[in-house]
């Protein structure tokens, strides 16, 4: 905190230009007698891109998810405390062995065209998502399934041949109205541009690269949202859409780390909107080629994460939003481990382990060479992540002081993938991975997932990680589970695969017109049919 | 005549050839595939569904005859569907956003030409005045000023201070409901600041050629004699010079044409409006071959098209061009 504060010392222009923008007086607000929840009003949210198809099944970007999912339920979702509950499942049971989840439907849920809810609709989901002729990127998790019976129209029973602990979450994807779309060509259905759901909100217009507008369901099977329109506005820019916030026609927005420190501090923007916090799912790590010679040896991996300060990067590129990455898992989730204790920032004890490891010359540069070799390398990140770039600089400064040469390259994203990361060709990655509320992570970490292509690309190979990895995967004692991953945690540590940077917070704000948000673990969307303006502040 | 419009006309048939196939070989060889793009990084996403997505896409098959289904369904003018999650036919996603961005450039040639030429003949009349001095300062401004940064600025000045514009998009929310009148007013307004970064920059370059070519012109023997005779320097200046110093502004005009359907992706993005320029820059980013390819098949043919009439009118022009004896 100390360093936010300092820092704001330093720009007292800035300052000075934001609170000139400050005076007009705020509108007058009504009594506090009168702000009681109310029907009506909309809700306008700015998002940089538009949606591009809303099945949710063929989308892969976010945008068409963040759409989709005020349309949609799945079978579960997770509760504000990232917690597995019943959404279309009234409730569920998972047998003693595991092996059978038994969903228990919702009675009485209707599509937004009328139709009744049933198990039919959950086993064409079901159906059409491991069809192989279905162009969907979440089919893996359904291949698990043996066998999916529906014994009457509100029960579905689906076996697995062995316990598959992500097997509940991935029960939370949308379920797709059969009455609609069974025998159809699903990529050809007119639901990708008009879709019906069972959600909150019920579609109302799409106007392609401008706006996509939801009207509430009034018969929402949990109530009807307090809110009556919720209108997505597409418009690419950041700097302009937080124009657009400031003039008061967009509700909420995600801020950066600058507009949340620096440029929405004033009396007026404070009294127009309120600005929440709470750590992302993210986090962003260095991963070095571990099949590379210079990064095979971990006493250099670790020497790198203690030449690194991470304090530093915080607030350097986030002002301070968000907190250290330690390993894998983000502070906070039940599967992590606060006991692992992070390397900390010490130059002096990096020196010495450079040292161990053979690196102990310097040239005339102050570079460390090892027979006659500099110790040099390359960070690669992608192109248009300004956050990313910043970290690099800074982290070649630190390392500069114990005399490593780091040059920085940027590569387009699609180059990136195809050119550098399927083909092991790069020596360090800057790039961030966003986790699920499960903590299965074998496909990032399992020694089987290093062929090109493939997600373990810095190539870690550790026979029991891989051993955890699947413990973990393949129970639901939560015990178990949890003793399995804080394992994989203490081994990453020592091991340094990456060197886990940081996990910077989620920015939103929301126009203070705008009651009943709350900030939880699952963020602020979880209540958002909650969400209400009172009456005599109602604007739309 | 007829042999020679015919014999330009079969020309363009090996050319449109040549075009399909550099194109294709250009966006395939680009690194990356849109299959990356949609799954790359998403820890759900198996081996298995990558290679679904290539099949549905026809990305499976080998090169030489995707290239033949792409040519086949071009020679029937059906530009394919998009490689990105939609799937939508490529028509409709160039279709929607078509008239925008033809509208907005029309808007701002108009603007930039009419600004343009007043100012450049400003600056020849009043030549080495401070006021040609001014005028250079003020169109090299526009030119050197960074588009973003200065769209930002007016946002602000205009849209947060004075609130006298919109900011960003086409259209209020709610402006379904007005009337005719009301709805383009309001349109009209949210392009008011658009327009203006767009032609403002492009001021420079047309004033200073319409400034050099008056200046050519003013230099002329049969000015200095229009002036013997006693006429007007009105007179001089707009009717004799200006009619003369204006040819060559028109081949420029002409050379703005087949540009009329791209759109500028920097001003597009900042100002949130959805034309070709973004539609374009995003198909390139996400590797969407068909759009990439469709959007530049439609920008040669149209260069095709407006060369043609060009050398058309020529030819009615010039006998020696049309009876092929070349002009020595």
């Amino acid at each position: 905190m100390n360093t936010v504060r300092r820092f704001r010392l330093l720009f007292p222009a800035l300052f000075l230009f934001v609170s000139a923008c400050t005076q007009a007086p705020a509108p007058p607000r009504s009594g506090a007698h009168d702000v009681k929840p109310a029907y009506g009003d909309a809700l306008v949210e700015g998002t940089i891109s538009d949606a591009s198809t809303l099945i949710p099944l063929l989308a892969t970007d976010s945008s068409s998810h963040a759409v989709a999912g005020q349309i949609y339920n799945g079978l579960v979702k997770y509760d504000k405390n990232l917690k597995i509950i019943g959404d279309l499942a009234q409730s569920f049971d998972i047998s003693p062995d595991g092996l059978t989840i038994t969903f228990h439907l919702r009675r009485g849920v209707k599509w937004h065209d009328g139709a009744p809810f049933t198990s039919r609709d959950v086993l064409y989901t079901y159906h059409v998502v491991i069809d192989p002729k279905t162009p969907t990127a979440y089919a893996e998790d359904f291949k698990q399934v043996k066998g999916i019976a529906a014994p009457d129209d509100y029960t579905v029973r689906v076996t697995y041949g062995a316990p598959f602990a992500p097997a509940l979450a991935s029960w939370g994807t949308a379920i797709l109205p059969a009455h609609l779309l069974e025998g159809k060509d699903i990529t050809k259905s007119p639901l990708a541009r008009t879709p019906i759901g069972t959600g909150p909100y019920r579609f109302k217009e799409w106007v392609a690269g401008q706006k996509i507008v939801l009207e509430s369901n009034h018969d929402y099977f949990e109530g009807r949202p307090w809110i009556d329109r919720y209108i997505f506005r597409i418009i690419p820019d950041t700097s302009t859409m937080y124009m657009e916030l400031k003039a008061g026609a967009l509700d909420t927005m995600p801020l950066t780390p600058v507009q949340y420190a620096r440029q929405t501090t004033g009396t007026r923007f404070t009294s127009l909107f309120n600005k929440y916090r709470y750590p992302s799912s993210s986090y962003v790590y260095m991963g070095y080629n571990l099949r590379h010679p210079l990064f095979r040896d971990k006493r250099i991996r670790q020497a790198l994460t203690a030449a690194i300060d991470k304090d530093e990067l915080i607030h350097g590129v986030l002002f301070g939003m968000g907190q250290k990455a330690v390993g894998p898992i983000p502070p906070g989730r039940w599967a992590y481990n606060p006991n692992v204790k992070d390397i900390a920032y010490d130059p002096k004890h990096a020196a010495e382990l450079l040292a161990q490891a053979g690196w102990r010359e310097k040239n005339s540069d102050g570079i460390l060479t090892k027979d006659g070799k500099p110790f040099s390398f390359t960070i690669l990140t992608n192109q248009g992540n300004q956050q990313r770039l910043l970290t690099a600089q800074i982290i070649q400064q630190r390392l500069r002081y114990v005399g490593i040469d780091v040059k920085i390259r940027i590569v387009e994203w699609a180059t990136f993938l195809k050119e550098f990361v399927d083909k092991g060709n790069f020596e360090v990655v800057m790039l961030g991975w966003t986790t699920t509320p499960d903590p299965d992570m074998y496909d990032v970490w399992h020694s089987s997932k290093t062929n090109p292509g493939e997600l373990n690309f810095v190539g870690f190979k550790n026979a029991e990680v891989d051993r955890l990895l699947v413990e973990g995967r393949s129970t639901f004692d939560m015990e178990k589970r949890k003793k399995a991953y804080f394992r994989i945690q203490e081994i990453m540590a020592d091991e340094q695969p990456y060197t886990f940077l940081y996990v910077p917070d989620a920015l939103p704000v929301v126009s203070a017109r705008i009651r009943g948000v709350e900030t939880a673990p699952a963020g602020i969307g979880y209540n958002q049919i909650k969400w209400y303006v009172p009456k005599a502040e109602q604007v739309y | 005549m007829t042999r020679y419009l015919m014999k330009r006309i079969l020309m363009l048939i090996p050319l449109m050839v040549g075009i399909t196939l550099i194109t294709f070989s250009v966006v395939h060889l680009a690194p990356g595939e849109p299959v990356e793009m949609q799954m790359a990084m998403n820890p759900k996403v198996g081996k298995e569904a990558r290679e679904r997505l290539r099949k549905f896409y026809g990305l499976d098959k080998p090169l030489a005859e995707q290239y033949v289904t792409w040519v086949g369904k071009l020679a029937r003018l059906d530009l394919g569907r998009s490689f990105s999650s939609d799937n939508r036919p490529v028509r409709d996603k160039i279709a929607e956003r078509l008239p925008i961005t033809l509208a907005l450039n029309i808007i701002a040639l108009v603007m930039e030409f009419g600004l343009a030429i007043p100012i450049g003949i400003l600056a020849a009349t009043h030549r080495d005045t401070w006021l040609d001095k001014g005028i250079t300062v003020f169109v090299f401004v526009g030119f050197a000023v960074p588009t973003f940064w200065l769209a930002l600025l007016l946002m602000y000045l205009f849209g947060v201070k004075l609130n006298w514009l919109p900011i960003s998009g086409l259209h209020t929310l709610g402006s379904d409901s007005y009337g005719l009148l009301r709805y383009v007013g309001d349109m009209a307004k949210h392009l008011c600041m658009p327009i203006m970064v767009a032609s403002f920059g492009s001021l420079a370059g047309l004033s200073r050629y319409m400034r050099s070519s008056m200046l050519n012109v003013i230099g002329q023997d049969y000015i200095t004699t229009a002036r013997a005779k006693g006429l007007s320097e009105r007179v001089v200046i707009y009717k004799h010079a200006l009619r003369n110093a204006l040819l060559p502004l028109i081949t420029q005009a002409g050379l703005a044409i087949p540009g009329l359907i791209g759109g500028s992706v920097i001003f597009e993005t900042i100002y949130a409006i959805p034309g070709m320029g973004q539609l374009f820059y995003q198909a390139v980013m996400a590797r969407d071959y068909p759009v990439v390819m469709g959007i530049v098949i439609i920008g040669a043919l149209l260069t095709l098209i407006g060369n043609l009439v060009a050398d058309v009118c020529y030819a009615l022009a010039d006998p020696r061009i049309r009876e092929g004896r070349g002009v020595q």
